[in-house]
């Protein structure tokens, strides 16, 4: 069970958390001006990196938020955390 | 004589409290203090079990938790049996009864062991090669017979009867292992307040100490000095005896199987049998020991063929000796301590064969001295004897008559946790084993460190305090060992002694051309038996070293999984069985006579039966209730989200495909959900209770996951509106009445709305005699009706008033029927995650107005326009009695491949026949078709229809209303039954009384005018609550507070709007979806962290600290409002499961007589 370090709450464990999938996947502003082929990609084409990710958490046992993580897919340590429609830099 | 292996003096066992215990239905005895290996072989018995594959008799090899031969069921009583037991980690108890294991009809005659005979056929690849085809054959009879033939053991039938908890634990250091390492490390550790936590997975601290009465550190003799610590470390720090450190985790979490009752006669109803513990560590030594290889050769698994280091634990800790006439085959100078002490005791060392070519050292020339044949350069090649070696031949072509051959193959350091912290291992290649890359938290003989003085100091060191110098004497320097050394391929030269691997299945698997370890390993088996290969893996590699001409370092090692030791499916489970597996949710209307059915976590009532009736008469009953009548349904399951504020139209014109703007204040909508990919993910309906207010409903499985598909929208998608969410599933109970009476039913109980002005689709707020009511004029049933959202706490009353007035109580049963007769779908029945509204007829609830909403853009994809989609359509069979089952394929009569299926089917009473909802590819364009069905016997004939059934102009939902009678009162309100406070030592647990709460969202700048409005300021800091007289507001997020009031707070709502400002600002009352429950006592954090993963020491959770966090698997709110005190916010429908687990996990507080004070 990872520790996961709530940009909010501090660090809490695993399991009062959902996964959201792949970071910085943006909605596009107009889908009714997205070709078939980007629409696709937008909802089904994912990274699968080996080493590091970023990736959407939600406290969902905790304070609701959704936030980002980088984490090592290999080691599994998570180098920090930011707010959702932050960069993270 | 009993014991005759047993020695006068010496060990640690008390020989004034004999112990009587059974092995295979003989009566032997032992002492208090044996384990049940140690006893076994006081008694003489070395032969204790049949191999895995070749069902050849086997030994006790070792004196510890490597044991890969000597594994014994041991009979706890019913339902109790434990199979595959370390007979080395059994501690011997009044009564005890063990089984050896896979042998029949006896461990002495053994009919299997005929595949011993045949073992030339049975190598490895032997199953995968022969018993291959036909396929059908292997499940059916190989694989059985197969795994009749090669049992481990069998688990219990009966019911588990005990009880298993699980501890939450966080440290600053956990030490592993309870030998000179780990107790330096311990002493290093205990200072300046440090929680720490020490494991070991034997009943007595000391580890090897415990076998080395002629050593002294610090003055003690070392059995004393592991005294003196212990002594010196209870009360500061945590000692887990019996308790094995199996696993490591993600960021230092590991986990501990703590065997709490099993060495106890009687056992002990207050104790949990086993505890596992999550223990969170900021910082963990390793002081995991080493294990002693065998030597591999042929015939060296015969019983009487143990460990040399072993032989002496059993000598030097529980006055045994293994055998009168000892060889011993060595690479390393620790058997010639044993040779040493053994000699010392009386037993004849025959000789030594010693590989090295020229041994030498203090410890070798001490045994020399004895006058002990020493044969150097020399190992053993072969043995003899049937059920107990007899002789050995050494290389040298010497024939050694022997009962006992100690082995001694160097040791291997114990790297397995190491390993699973997903670190390195380097080959050490002088050492010829694996060391850990990053010794910085491994101490001791699993760090390849051998000498005790450099043990003890580098351990306190690593503990944490500066190191210091221990005065060790009486151990004998030791002269390097022989690296490993690869034996020839021989089919019965064991590597993998659980397994039955030998060097001839090794070097057929090289031969095969499996090069990689982990190729080697799966197919041969090796090391992939309970034990994990601890005494093997290390021989294995070296041997196909040597077969493949490569070195050790570049053929590597296998991955090392958790568990360490195998750990029960019991520990594992914990108090998460039964009743308490999942939360068992129940509706606040209780109805006693009903049929239950579970719909993800709630129970809801089928039907209900009256005396004699079947439940299929009663859903026919139940239905034409609901079509002639009024009848009621208990709806409180639905999942309801409250959605306010000014940008709360926006948010659901974007994620709704229907037109939101077009609702206008009272009305409601039936609304389809649909992800971006444009499938129906749920559906309910939409109400507007005001223009910033809607009351939204979800399906009773959706309510969790649509609330977060929501949130995920709103806080990363469109985080500019200004709208917030709150579950208001628990604060409203929902009672459906459904009739054409319904009107006029109501109408006797509801004063303050006109029911009969109300249109379908509408809602109001109001009152149901002084209960304050929203009323939805809503139907899923196709007649005339209501659904009344009331606080939970009225429910039954008006339950019990409605059906004293003479509504018929309709279930889940009756539900799905009336709406599959309208042709009315169930998400999860007609949609499967592959369904858009078109494909059921409802491509006309999409706007067309909206440019955008969530999923809109996949429909236009072009495999959601084909026109060959699956399409929801009705059957009619052919004979009107049918009743299709559901899932059955639809099919064009053999001309083409399925053409879809049926989704739902019925028998309808009011139709009186059967009839179903089917998807069928391009549906819609085959009504009036014939289609067909295959059932078990013979096929069906169904006429494709449209899918509603009943009244398609929808002339029902009008209702007859009657005349209006005169108003008629409520039952009275019962006395709410709660849990009674309980209490235990150490732990209090009590249902507070009800109070005003309020969910307020707002943004930073609007808080402190609501905290002034209200009456406590609402806290910025995250996770704290404030308190103010009678009032307490608790963070919950970053714009969201739960304010508590005294429930005469009747309009706080209000005050809190008007304390915003012009600041937008949601006030939600949910004053009834919690509980309040609050534990107390001086081992509530104990109790708590039983089922509760925070770390609640004073110092990580103070007073004032609140939060959402799970207890067992429900959501809760956590708050410390004392040093010993916890109130917890429990959903309405968790209370029973969130009472039950902490009942479970007030047996924590038997860990106050283990655990040290500054762990609380
Ligand atoms: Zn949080």
């Amino acid at each position: 069970m990872l520790l996961i370090p709530c940009p909010w709450c501090g660090l809490r464990p695993e399991n009062e958390f959902r996964h959201g999938g792949q970071a910085h996947v943006q909605r596009p502003a107009d889908p009714a001006s997205v070709s078939d082929d980007a629409w696709a990609a937008y909802l089904y084409i994912r990274d699968n990196p080996r080493g590091r990710s970023a990736e959407r958490w939600r406290h969902v046992h905790g304070c609701g938020r959704f936030f980002n993580c980088v984490r090592d897919t290999v080691s599994d340590r998570i180098s920090h955390c930011y707010r959702a429609g932050t960069s993270g830099a | 004589m009993t014991q005759p292996f047993r020695r006068p003096g010496g060990g640690r066992i008390d020989r004034t409290n004999p112990i009587r215990f059974n092995f295979d239905g003989r009566q032997l005895e032992g002492f208090a203090g044996d384990t049940l290996a140690s006893a076994l072989l006081a008694n003489g018995v070395h032969l204790v079990g049949r191999s895995f594959k070749y069902h050849r008799p086997r030994g006790i090899l070792s004196a510890g938790a490597e044991e890969p031969n000597a594994l014994v069921a041991v009979d706890y009583g019913p339902g109790r049996v434990t199979p595959n037991l370390r007979a080395t980690q059994v501690e011997l108890f009044g009564g005890l009864s063990a089984r050896s294991q896979n042998r029949f009809p006896s461990l002495r005659w053994d009919a299997g062991a005929l595949a011993g005979l045949a073992s030339p056929l049975l190598s490895a690849g032997f199953y995968y090669k022969t018993f291959m085809w036909p396929p059908a054959l292997w499940r059916r009879l190989y694989e059985p017979a197969i795994r009749r033939a090669a049992g481990l053991g069998r688990a219990p039938r009966a019911p588990d009867p005990d009880r298993y908890l699980h501890q939450y634990a966080h440290c600053d250091v956990l030490i592993i292992g309870g030998g000179p390492a780990g107790l330096a490390a311990a002493l290093g550790a205990s200072v300046n307040g440090q929680r720490v936590i020490v494991c070991d997975e034997q009943a007595e601290f000391g580890g090897s100490l415990l076998a080395e009465p002629g050593v002294t550190i610090d003055g003690w003799a070392a059995p004393d000095w592991v005294a003196e610590v212990i002594r010196t470390l209870s009360g500061t720090v945590t000692l887990l005896p019996r308790t094995t450190a199996f696993g490591w985790y993600a960021d230092n979490l590991i986990g501990l199987a703590q065997r709490v009752t099993d060495h106890l006669p009687d056992g002990d109803a207050s104790l949990p049998r086993e505890c596992l513990w999550h223990v969170r560590a900021a910082r963990v030594v390793l002081a995991t020991g080493a294990m002693e290889r065998p030597q591999v050769f042929p015939g060296n698994d015969r019983p009487g063929i143990m460990l040399a280091g072993a032989a002496r634990t059993y000598l030097n800790r529980y006055g045994v000796i293994p055998g009168r006439q000892v060889l011993i085959a060595t690479a390393d100078d620790t058997a010639y301590l044993a040779a040493a002490d053994l000699h010392a005791a009386g037993v004849t060392i025959a000789a030594i064969a010693d590989q090295r070519a020229d041994p030498s050292g203090e410890a070798v020339e001490a045994v020399r001295a004895l006058g002990v044949p020493v044969r150097s350069g020399t190992g053993v090649t072969g043995t003899a004897g049937r059920r107990r070696v007899r002789s050995a031949r050494l290389s040298n072509g010497q024939t050694v008559a022997c009962d006992t051959i100690l082995m001694c193959g160097g040791w291997t350091p114990s790297v397995q946790l190491y390993a699973q912290s997903r670190r390195r291992l380097r080959f050490d290649d002088t050492a010829g084993v694996f060391l850990p890359e990053d010794s910085t938290d491994s101490v001791g003989a699993c760090a390849g460190v051998s000498d005790l003085a450099t043990i003890l100091s580098t351990a306190i060191d690593a503990g944490g305090s500066a190191p210091r110098a221990f005065e060790v004497s009486g151990a004998r320097a030791l002269s390097p060992a022989a690296p490993p050394a690869a034996a020839a391929p021989h089919r019965k030269a064991f590597v993998d002694f659980q397994n039955d691997v030998t060097t001839k299945d090794l070097s057929g698997a090289t031969a095969e051309g499996f090069i990689s370890i982990e190729h080697v390993k799966r197919y041969t088996t090796t090391g992939m038996a309970t034990d994990q290969g601890k005494t093997s893996n290390l021989n294995a590699l070296t041997a196909v070293a040597a077969l493949t001409g490569h070195p050790v370092s570049a053929i590597g090692h296998t991955t090392f999984r958790p568990p360490y030791t195998p750990v029960t499916f019991g520990a594992l489970a914990g108090p998460y069985r039964g009743d308490l597996f999942a939360p068992i949710r129940r509706t606040p209307i209780v109805v006693p006579d009903a049929v239950f059915e579970d719909v993800g976590t709630w129970k809801r009532a089928r039907c209900f039966p009256r005396t004699g009736e079947s439940p299929t008469a009663a859903v026919a009953r139940e239905c034409l209730a609901v079509r002639n009548d009024v009848a009621i349904f208990d709806a409180s399951t639905l999942g309801k989200i409250e959605v306010t504020g000014p940008g709360a139209e926006a948010f659901l014109q974007r994620i709704y495909p229907t037109d939101v703007t077009t609702l206008t204040v009272g009305r409601c909508r039936y609304a389809l959900l649909l992800g971006e990919d444009g499938f129906i993910r749920d559906d309910g309906i939409i109400a507007r209770l005001a223009s910033d207010r809607f009351h939204v409903t979800t399906t009773t499985g959706g309510a969790a996951s649509v609330l977060h598909l929501m949130e995920d929208y709103l806080q990363t998608e469109f985080p500019e509106l200004q709208a917030w969410l709150t579950s208001i599933t628990e604060q409203w109970a929902v009672i459906a009445v459904q009739g054409p009476r319904a009107v006029t039913l109501l109408a006797r109980y509801i004063a303050d709305i006109d029911l009969g002005a109300m249109a379908h689709m509408s809602v109001r707020e109001g009152h149901i005699g002084d209960v304050p009511i929203r009323l939805f004029r809503v139907s899923f049933t196709g007649e005339c009706g209501f659904e009344i959202n009331l606080p939970p706490e009225h429910a039954q009353r008006v339950w019990d008033t409605l059906l004293a007035a003479g509504a018929t109580p309709y279930g889940t049963d009756a539900m799905h029927v009336l709406r599959a007769e309208k042709g009315y779908i169930v998400v999860g029945q007609e949609t499967d995650g592959t369904v858009i509204p078109e494909d059921l007829g409802l491509g006309h609830m999409l706007s067309a107005r909206k440019r955008d909403f969530v999923g809109k853009r996949s429909l236009d994809r072009p495999d959601m326009c084909r026109t060959d989609r699956l399409q929801l359509v009705g059957l009619l069979p052919g004979d009107a009695a049918t009743v299709l089952p559901e899932g059955a394929q639809v099919t064009d009569q053999g001309r083409s491949p399925a053409l879809g299926h049926v989704t739902s089917a019925y028998y309808s009473a009011t139709l009186d026949r059967g009839f179903a909802l089917a998807l069928i590819s391009g549906g819609r364009a085959r009504i009036g078709e014939t289609l067909h069905v295959p059932l078990l016997h013979g096929m069906a004939e169904v006429a494709v229809v449209n899918p509603v059934f009943l009244d398609p102009q929808g002339e029902r939902l009008r209702g007859r209303p009657g005349p209006r009678g005169p108003q008629q009162a409520l039952a009275p309100l019962a006395v709410p039954i709660t849990p009674d406070a309980a209490r235990a030592e150490g732990v209090d647990m009590a249902v507070l009384p009800p109070v005003k709460r309020l969910n307020i969202r707002a943004g930073a700048a609007a808080a402190s005018g609501i905290g002034m409005a209200v009456g406590v300021l609402l806290p910025a800091a995250p996770c704290r609550a404030m308190t103010e007289r009678d009032r307490a507001a608790l963070w919950l997020g970053p714009d969201e507070w739960l304010v508590l009031a005294p429930p005469e707070a009747s309009n706080l709502d209000a005050i809190a709007v008007k304390g915003a400002g012009d600041h937008p600002v949601s006030v939600v009352d949910v004053s009834h979806a919690t509980t309040a429950l609050e534990i107390t006592g001086p081992r509530a954090a104990w109790c708590l962290n039983s089922v509760c993963a925070l770390d609640l020491h004073l110092s990580a959770f103070p007073i004032g600290a609140c939060t959402r966090t799970l207890l067992g698997k429900a959501g809760i709110i956590l708050w410390r409002t004392g040093a010993e005190t916890f109130r917890l916010e429990v959903g309405r429908s968790y209370l029973p499961y969130v009472w039950a687990c902490l009942e479970q996990a007030r047996h924590a507080v038997f860990a106050t007589t283990i655990v040290g004070a500054n762990n609380s």
